[in-house]
Formats: structure tokens, sequence, C-alpha cells
């Protein structure tokens, strides 16, 4: 699952970028294998890894500071390989901004325009104008120390959206950001992003900002892209373990499976559980095969064991609550399970007599359905 | 209890740093003013005056000579500045991580060996029987010996030489505090080589910049060895004026004086220096 093309038939069917067999090596390590994919206009597209899996590099060479070792960028449908970087019209938002402290926020963002030559009272024009979009019209003056970090940030955008770029590249801009500012800032990103309607390129290792911002999140792994889609397909339906373990929460057990019969598959644990899946993903999946499976815990209902259950579902286990871990309305349980794992559930807790307690004896049930396997 | 004791350690680590202040630089330089304005009258008999100071504004070899050295040291640091730049920048931006250190310790060797040894180094090197002198007329490229030393350029370039370590060192702690990142920021946003080392590698570098200069200018301002050694008796260096009053004239009152105007002579460079940059010694010299 290398090469994946966004066929949206109610995009617009020009491509702001679009990549292709893109390698890059360093030496004997390969940072960047074989990545292709294709932008359409005016998205926001994201892409998603643990840290050291090519995805800086792979922004780069967009970006023009390094050249891929094989392989074609091509941005509005024009190759960009021998175009030096600031000749293109990619601009970046670094991880930690590189704002010029020598200079005011007016500086700052007039810098490019000064650069490619735009006459004074343009320049004095379009920095009123971007700073006014940006929500800030009153900081021209200021210099970068004075600004708060959330300011900073919009100051960053704001100096490569004022040369109109056909793609901005955002390196991890969020990271440097306390919890509830990085919060806020990634509503504000997509309503930016809506705003200037330009294509937006997003690198985060962080899924909850990937998955709340983008239209389209590429999942990237050891230097290949594992899966590129909506945000709630790759929630859904991963195509590899490697994308179901990655984004959000699951329980996760190795087994090998028992016996296969009318598109269900029985899996037993290496533990010894045995359960129910309606879900395999990969090819040759036969009785016999190593798997790895995966359930989210929002699909697992704890009920007291004392307690009438609806009974129509494929699996259940019998276990006791270890604990209870309390945050509102995503709490969870931590379920201690017969062979002695800990399974986590999500309950709802409404502070009422009925609510889990950890000692509880509770039986844990899910669907055949939401039980996905892989091959391994 | 507590207090008493912090404020005696406070005091025995301030000690030798004032004392060093107090009794090497102060209290000399009090000396040196009260020895500048004593004319001398008589033998033995002096008076209170400006006539030391009178004497250097009516002499013109005297202000040329400060002149010229003033101009020179200038020049010097100036080249020292556009040699030694690309090397810090070198240093720290472009070397690995690895040669970044044994880079900076090159740099560092010259200063294993005395000023003195270095410019007869210079010397060997230079003399009208000396190594490049000979090597040319073995290859039948000049015909006659020629004499390198004892003319300006060699004066320039051995202090350049000797010098320009102070610049490299400054320039290479502020390059090495600029984020990689800010640079390629630059190129991004579409400026050029020149333009990204004009309008942000530069004003970056600026406190890195003046401190160095500062540093160079003073160090070559107030130099003996070198252009005596390399300019001969040409080099007419002002702190030669200033030991020819002192030690072969015994004109103590007149060479006390000559110091004093050094050294203003050279604030006041710096001074100008700093308005022009806009920067303060505070976030220079201070910083480095």
């Amino acid at each position: 699952m290398n090469t994946a093309t966004l066929t949206d038939p109610a995009l617009d069917p020009a491509y702001d970028l679009e990549c292709s067999n893109i390698h890059k090596s360093f030496g004997a390590v390969r940072a960047v294998d074989d990545v292709s994919f294709k932008i359409p206009k005016g998205s926001f597209f994201s892409i998603l890894g643990p840290s050291g899996c090519g995805k800086t590099t792979l922004m780069r060479m967009i970006a023009g500071f390094e050249d891929p070792t094989s392989g074609d960028i091509q941005i509005k449908g024009k190759s960009v390989l021998n175009t030096p970087p600031n000749k293109r019209n990619v601009k970046m938002v670094f991880q930690h901004l590189a704002l010029f402290p020598m200079m005011n926020v007016y500086e700052n963002i007039a810098y490019g325009l000064r650069c490619i030559g735009t006459d004074k009272a343009e320049i004095e024009r379009k920095v009123r104008d971007v700073l006014e979009r940006i929500a800030l019209p009153d900081v021209a003056d200021r210099e970068i120390h004075q600004l708060s970090g959330g300011q900073k940030q919009r100051i960053a955008i704001a100096r490569c959206m004022v040369m109109d770029p056909d793609v901005l590249l955002l390196d991890e801009p969020l990271g440097a950001l306390d919890l509830k500012l990085r919060e806020a800032m990634k509503i504000e990103l997509k309503l930016l992003q809506h705003q200037f309607n330009t294509t937006f390129i997003y690198i985060t290792h962080d899924q909850s900002e990937a998955l709340v911002m983008s239209d389209h999140v590429a999942i990237m792994n050891e230097g290949r892209f594992e899966q590129i889609g909506r945000p709630e397909d790759l929630y859904h339906n991963p195509q590899t373990s490697f994308v179901a373990g990655f984004v959000g929460d699951s329980n996760r057990w190795s087994g090998r499976v028992t016996a296969v019969e009318g598109g269900e598959y029985r899996v037993e644990t290496e533990a010894g559980l045995v359960m129910t899946s309606a879900r395999a993903v990969g090819q040759g999946i036969s009785t016999g095969k190593e798997v790895s499976i995966f359930v989210r815990p929002e699909f697992i209902t704890a009920r007291k064991t004392s307690s009438e259950g609806s009974g129509n579902a494929q699996n259940a286990l019998q276990g006791r609550v270890d604990s209870v871990l309390f945050n509102g309305a995503n709490s969870r349980v931590l379920v201690r399970d017969p062979v002695g794992e800990l399974i986590e559930a999500d309950v709802v807790v409404t502070g009422g007599a009925e609510d889990l307690r950890a000692g509880d004896d509770v039986t844990l049930e899910w669907s055949a359905a939401q039980t996905m396997c892989f091959a391994v | 209890m507590q207090s008493d004791i912090k404020r005696l350690s406070l005091i025995l680590l301030f000690a030798p740093f004032a004392l060093w202040i107090a009794l090497l630089i102060i209290l000399p330089h009090m000396g040196m003013v009260v020895l500048s304005l004593r004319e001398k009258v008589a033998p033995r008999v002096y008076e209170f005056g400006f006539g030391n100071y009178i004497d250097f504004i009516n002499e013109p070899i005297y202000w040329n000579t400060l002149l010229r050295t003033g101009s020179m040291s200038i020049l010097v640091t100036f080249l020292a500045l556009l040699i030694g730049f690309p090397i810090a920048y070198y240093i720290a931006k472009i070397a690995g991580k690895r040669s970044r250190g044994a880079l900076f310790l090159l740099c560092l060797i010259p200063l294993w060996v005395s000023d003195l040894i270095r410019a007869f180094g210079w010397i060997l090197l230079l003399r009208e029987t000396g190594v490049i002198s000979s090597f040319l007329t073995d290859i039948g490229l000049i015909k006659q010996p020629i004499e390198f030393l004892y003319n300006d350029i060699t004066v320039i370039i051995g202090l350049v030489y000797t010098v320009i370590l102070f610049m490299i060192v400054p320039l290479v702690s502020t390059l090495d505090g600029m984020d990689n990142a800010m640079i390629e920021a630059g190129y991004n946003l579409g400026g050029n080589g020149f333009t990204v080392l004009r309008r942000i590698i530069v004003p970056y570098a600026m406190p890195g910049i003046v401190s160095g200069c500062i540093v160079v200018f003073m160090m070559t301002a107030g130099s003996y060895l070198t252009p005596i050694l390399l300019g001969g008796k040409n080099s007419s260096w002002f702190t030669e004026q200033i030991y020819d009053q002192f030690i072969t004239r015994f004109n103590w009152e007149s060479g006390a004086a000559f110091g004093f105007l050094l050294l203003a002579f050279t604030s006041v460079v710096v001074w100008i220096g700093l308005r022009l940059t806009g920067q303060t010694l505070a976030n220079t010299v201070a910083k480095s």
C-alpha cells in the first residue's frame, strides 16, 4: 500500500502537489522509501508518523532542502527537482517557527516580498492585509520577543501566506506550545486553512492534531506510507496492523487462527483467550496463520456480571475491574481477564450507584465485526 | 549570621578581582594621569599643566603616527573580519559535529607559541635571505633576492595573523547559537544567498561581529612587538612612540600623556563603531 491516489470526484482534478516514487537514502539508511501521493487543490493533508519515520525528510525534499535519490516532485504539474528552494512557490512553517529575531513583525512578513522585489506600497498593503486576516492588525511594530506563543505561530503562517504559496508546509509547529494553546491552535489552523484556501501539508507525530484538522491523512512508518485516507477511514478501516495500532487506542493481542467458517474467524491468543472476528485484513489468512488482533476500547461494553446483558455479542469474557480511570466523558475501566491480562473498555461514569468500581465482577462483550485481525 | 557568612564569602571571592583592578589598572592609571599633567620647566622642577598634550598637538609627527596607527588598525580589523567570518561560519554551520572541535583547536594552536616566536617565524619566511625569497630565486622567478620585511603590507599581514583568532571565537559562538532553520527560512521565503547573508546571517551575528571587532581593534592598536619586528623603523606605530618617550628619551611625562591619548583615541573609535552599528557594550563584548 505505497501508491495511493485520492480520488474524489467532488474535488478539482488539478493537484497542487504530486510526488511519485520518491526515494531518499542517507548512506545505507533509507529515510524515505518509494512514496507516492497526490494532494488535491486546497486541501489539508497531514503526514502522521512516529519520530524518525522520514516525514521531516520528505517535507524537506518538497521544500527543496534535500534532493530525492530518485523519484519526482511536481508542484502544479511542473517538476521542481531542478528548482532551488528559493525559487519554489512552497513556503514552510518551521518547527520552532524560525522567525527572525532581529526584525519586527512587519519586517518579518515583508522579508519575502522584498526578496521578490515587490514595490514598497504593495508590500505595505499586503502586510496590512495579511495581518488583518490572521486577526492581529495591531502587532506590525512589535518585536518578535514581545509576542505570545500563539501570536508567533500566526505570524509565522502570515509570513508564508503573504507570498501566496501553492503549498504551505507545516513541520510540527504546535509541538512547542502548551496543551491548552495547542488545542486552540488546532481549530485556528483549520480555520486559517479554510480562509486562505491554500493546500496545507502538516507533519506531526500527534494523531489528534492530524485527525482533527485534516481532510486526508497519510500514515508513515519506516520511510513508507502505510495508508492514505480520510481520518475516519484510517480509524475505522485500517489497512495494516501498524495503522490499527498507531491511530487511536486499541486492545491488542497476538494470536493464531484456529478455524474459518462463513467469513468468521476463530482466533486464539497466545495466552489462550478465544474470540471471533469478522474482519480479517490482509491476504492468505487461513487456519493456523499468525495474526494480530485489535479491539478498540469504545466497542467493548463492560457490565456487571450480575446484571442482565443483551446476550447477542459474539465475544464475551468474564473479568474483574482492576481500576477505573476517570476522565469525564472519556472514562475507562481496566479489567483483569481470566488469563491475567488487562483489557481497556470505555464506560460511562454517571456518579450513581450502578457505576463500576474496582473489584466488581464484570462481563466484557464486543461484536465480531469490531474485532480486527491482521496477518503478521 | 547566615547572611554574614554569605557576605564574607562574597567579599573573599571578589577580593582578588578587586585587588587586580585597583592595584594594576586603576592605581597605575591614576599615576599616569598625574604624571602626564606635569610639565618639566627645569631639571627636576615640574609644574602642573597641559604642556605634554599641547606638545602632541603641535608636533604633526605625533598625531600623524596616531592617525596612521588608528587607520591601519581599522584596516587590520576589517581584514580580520573579512577572513575570519567565512572561517567562523564554516566551523559553526557547515562542519560536522566531530570536525568542529578539531577545527576550533587548530585555530587555537598558534596561541600556544609566544608572540615573539611567531613574529620571528614571519621574519624567517620573509627576510631577504628567507625562505620565500630564496625559493623564488631558486626557481628563477626573480633575479635578485627581495626584502619582504619592513613594509606596511607585511605589518598588516602579521597583525591580521596574530589577532584573527580573537575575531573567530566570538563569531563562532554567536553563529553557533543561530538556528539553522532561520537560514533555511531565509531561502524558503525567496531570498538568494546574498540576501540571506545580508538580511539574516549578518544582522543575527552583529553582536559577535562588533565584539570581535572591538577586541581585535584594541589589540592591534595597542600591539608593539609585531609592528616593530615586521615593520622595523618604518612602522611608525604609536606604541613605539610611547616606548621611545619612556625608555629612549626618558620623558615619562610625555609618554604618559601619549598613553592616555591612545586610550582616548581607541575608546572614541570603539564608541563610534558601536553607534554606527546600533550595538551596546552590554550585548556584545559582555556576552561573548
